[in-house]
């Protein structure tokens, strides 16, 4: 492992390999190994097991079209939920859709992430999103935009706020792999690069960006970690299905921004073993045994193979904890339907469309809504 | 003939402009392999080839950007933009690039490139899957802004497009992709198969660009629209039992002056309709126009049907979207004036 005080040109070898913990058998080797108690691993599968039960249900509820649209995070639990538990609160996750495992590991309640789902009477906000596009500023998660890449380089400048304010809390960036290609990223870089701020520019690279492979964002050459060494920014490698790497990396890049020694960029190399949303069915463009040859396996599995190991899980736990998840997001489920599903209601007065446009409404919002008669 | 639906027509439109010239290819976001997340694309790879149909990064500057270097080359790009939601990063590259390389060269390049793109709501979409953001290209000096409203004028107009020599923007209502929606929701729509305006002429044709159509002819009222709002009128107009000529227009820029003062002088009345939000929304240029080239046969003011000027919501979508009722509203006002 590095010194978080790293110059970029001395590690550029990490952006290149893969920096892993756990071995194929199941064991936690190397020098990024060691950071994590038994209570703390068995905390962290129980998050994503629940991250997977609850896109299990929500993807359910799409299909007996209790909503409109899902997206899940099969495969790549660890990313988000490892990642979480390296942050503090006070630090933000300027997230893309598919890291609900950052509100799920932190805690935020799965009743409110349906309500929104459902844009139901108790959706925070208001029935004016898609599903999945959550925010909450006390959780540190930034509102959700549906235009990919915008965000990452916003997480740059909250963190040049952090500096210029002179605290210590840190922004996270999220980004697919594929909305790498978009300028926005490299704006974030340049950026990054000349003000060094407390940021850390997570690239999770799950292979696919709805139908295309990774290869078209990158052409065949480089990775994407090494997009940062042209910037000068540390850039890692890291295996993104094993929860143990996943927080040891990200310990070390909030480590570094918490220092004021600058922004990290990590590259996750996982999976997404589902389809890009219910709008696609990967049979059309990728084969389908693909998910099953995956070499980094299930994030799930893998943790659970290693808990074993150590000696502080075993099958018979796992399945009751199987069944607490499952039954503690069937009932949130439950709560969260006694509140209203999309095409059901009931949902936010109609007449709440016209509020937050702006502040105070202007003259011209008044009347509309005078006329809209709600 | 074949009845087909308008992705079926716009996917024909590129192919038969891909089989007259070579020079024509066809990109975008999961347009290649895949063939679109519509699916307008489907096929054209496997007929055409990987150097005249394939997939692009998720880039819309660099999309727009290196549509306009081939069309400076000589090529006659014609790429889809995902959503119209997510033209924005390709946004300068159409207003400060495509829309005067004529102009700022007197001629000596030129940009023949199509910009396809879905636009509208009606799907439950939210905010980043709903926009209508034509105004956003009629308003700029050197592009071209087209809309089809069904599946014939779709594949003409989409080929007239390819083969103009100007960068024309292609905006594709998505809720009619499978069937001419009108605004009520809560009943199914007729799929275009069954449909007259689904009868697609089998290879070459064109629908000229700049020349509305008149879907419905009346005598109390003009209603000057396009897209999906097209139906709606049409719905709007059957229902409240007003008279109404129901004018496409089919293209925005350059907009049919002749079609819109004959039919309005004729009525004396007048209802523009657009999806859109309010201000400064197409709508509001049809308003001048009329007032303009009409105003002595003007027997009631000029109304306007719009989306509001909020962002497009969610669940609220059907209190957003001005359907029947709202331009059935609009059609009795006018008369009673
Ligand atoms: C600016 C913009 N362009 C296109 C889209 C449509 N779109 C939504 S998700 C997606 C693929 C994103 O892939 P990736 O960045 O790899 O993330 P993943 O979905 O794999 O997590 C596309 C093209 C969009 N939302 N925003």
């Amino acid at each position: 492992m590095p010194p978080v005080d790293v110059e970029a040109l001395h590690i550029h070898d990490l952006a290149y390999s893969v920096i892993r913990v756990l071995n194929d058998k199941g064991e936690a080797v190397g020098p990024w190994a060691g950071q994590l108690s038994d209570e703390a691993l068995v905390e962290g599968l129980r998050h994503m097991m629940t991250v997977r039960a609850f896109d299990a249900r929500m993807l359910m509820a799409q299909r007996q079209g209790k909503t409109s649209f899902y997206m899940q995070a099969l495969g790549e639990e660890a990313v988000a939920c490892a990642f979480r538990m390296a942050l503090r609160p006070g630090d933000m996750n300027f997230s893309t859709y598919r890291q609900q495992g950052l509100l799920i590991a932190g805690g935020y309640p799965l009743v409110t992430m349906m309500n929104q789902i459902y844009s139901n009477a108790k959706d925070p906000m208001k029935g004016r999103q898609l599903p999945v596009m959550y925010s909450s500023k006390k959780d540190g998660y930034f509102t959700i935009s549906g235009n990919l890449a915008t965000q990452f380089i916003q997480a740059v400048g909250w963190a040049m706020a952090s500096a210029i304010k002179g605290d210590d809390k840190v922004a996270a960036g999220w980004i697919g792999e594929g909305s790498t290609a978009e300028n926005d990223f490299h704006s974030a870089l340049v950026f990054a690069s000349t003000y060094k701020p407390p940021v850390i520019l997570n690239v999770v690279n799950n292979q696919w960006a709805i139908s295309t492979f990774q290869g078209i964002a990158r052409g065949n050459a480089a990775t994407f970690a090494s997009r940062g060494l042209g910037f000068g920014i540390p850039a890692l490698r890291v295996d993104g299905n094993d929860y143990l790497a996943v927080y040891a990396v990200a310990k070390w890049a909030i480590s570094r921004a918490r220092m004021n020694l600058g922004p990290t960029l990590i590259e996750f190399i996982t999976y997404r073993a589902g389809a890009h949303s219910t709008s696609d069915d990967p049979s059309g463009y990728r084969p389908k045994d693909e998910s099953s040859g995956w070499p980094l396996g299930d994030p799930v599995e893998r943790l659970k193979k290693h808990l074993t190991l150590r000696g502080a899980w075993s099958e018979e736990r796992h399945a009751q904890a199987k069944g607490e998840i499952e039954s503690l997001v069937v009932q949130a489920q439950k709560e969260a339907e006694s509140h209203g599903t999309l095409h059901n209601g009931p949902h936010a007065p109609a007449g709440t469309m016209f509020e937050d446009v702006f502040s105070e409404p202007p003259i011209h919002l008044i009347r509309q809504r005078q006329e809209a008669g709600i | 003939m074949t009845r087909m639906t308008m992705i079926e027509a716009i996917r024909s439109a590129m192919d038969v402009a891909m089989e007259r010239d070579d020079n024509v290819v066809v990109f975008g976001e999961d347009v290649g392999y895949f063939g679109g997340v519509f699916r307008c694309t489907a096929g054209l790879q496997q007929k055409f080839g990987r150097q005249r149909c394939f997939d692009a990064p998720i880039s819309e500057s660099g999309i727009i950007g290196a549509a306009v270097g081939m069309a400076a080359y000589g090529l006659r790009p014609c790429v889809e933009i995902q959503f119209a939601d997510y033209i924005y990063p390709g946004y300068d590259q159409l207003v400060s690039e495509a829309s005067r390389i004529r102009y700022r060269s007197a001629g000596d390049f030129t940009t023949p490139l199509t910009v396809r793109m879905p636009t509208g709501g009606g799907i439950f979409g939210g905010q980043t899957h709903s926009q209508s953001p034509e105004t956003l290209f009629a308003h700029v000096a050197g592009l071209k802004t087209v809309i089809p409203s069904n599946p014939h004028d779709a594949k003409g107009l989409l080929i007239a497009a390819i083969e103009d020599d100007d960068p024309v923007i292609f905006l594709e209502p998505k809720r009619l992709y499978n069937g001419p929606f009108d605004g009520h929701h809560d009943r199914p729509v007729t799929p275009w198969k069954k449909h007259d305006l689904g009868e697609v002429p089998d290879g070459h044709y064109t629908v000229p660009l700049g020349k509305a159509a008149i879907m419905r002819e009346g005598g109390d009222v003009t209603v000057l629209t396009y897209g999906t709002m097209v139906h709606v009128a049409l719905a709007a107009a059957a229902e409240t039992g007003v008279d109404a000529e129901i004018i496409d227009l089919r293209t925005l820029l350059p907009l049919d002056f002749e079609a819109i003062e004959a039919s309005v002088r004729k009525t004396g009345r007048c209802v523009v309709v657009n999806e859109a939000t309010k201000t400064c929304g197409f709508a509001a240029e049809l308003m001048a126009v009329v007032m303009e080239g009409c105003f002595h046969h003007l027997e009631a003011p000029v109304i306007r049907v719009t989306g509001w000027d909020t962002p497009y919501p969610h669940a609220h979508e059907w209190d957003y979207f001005p359907g029947p009722k709202r331009v059935g509203a609009a059609l009795k006002r006018v008369m009673e004036a």
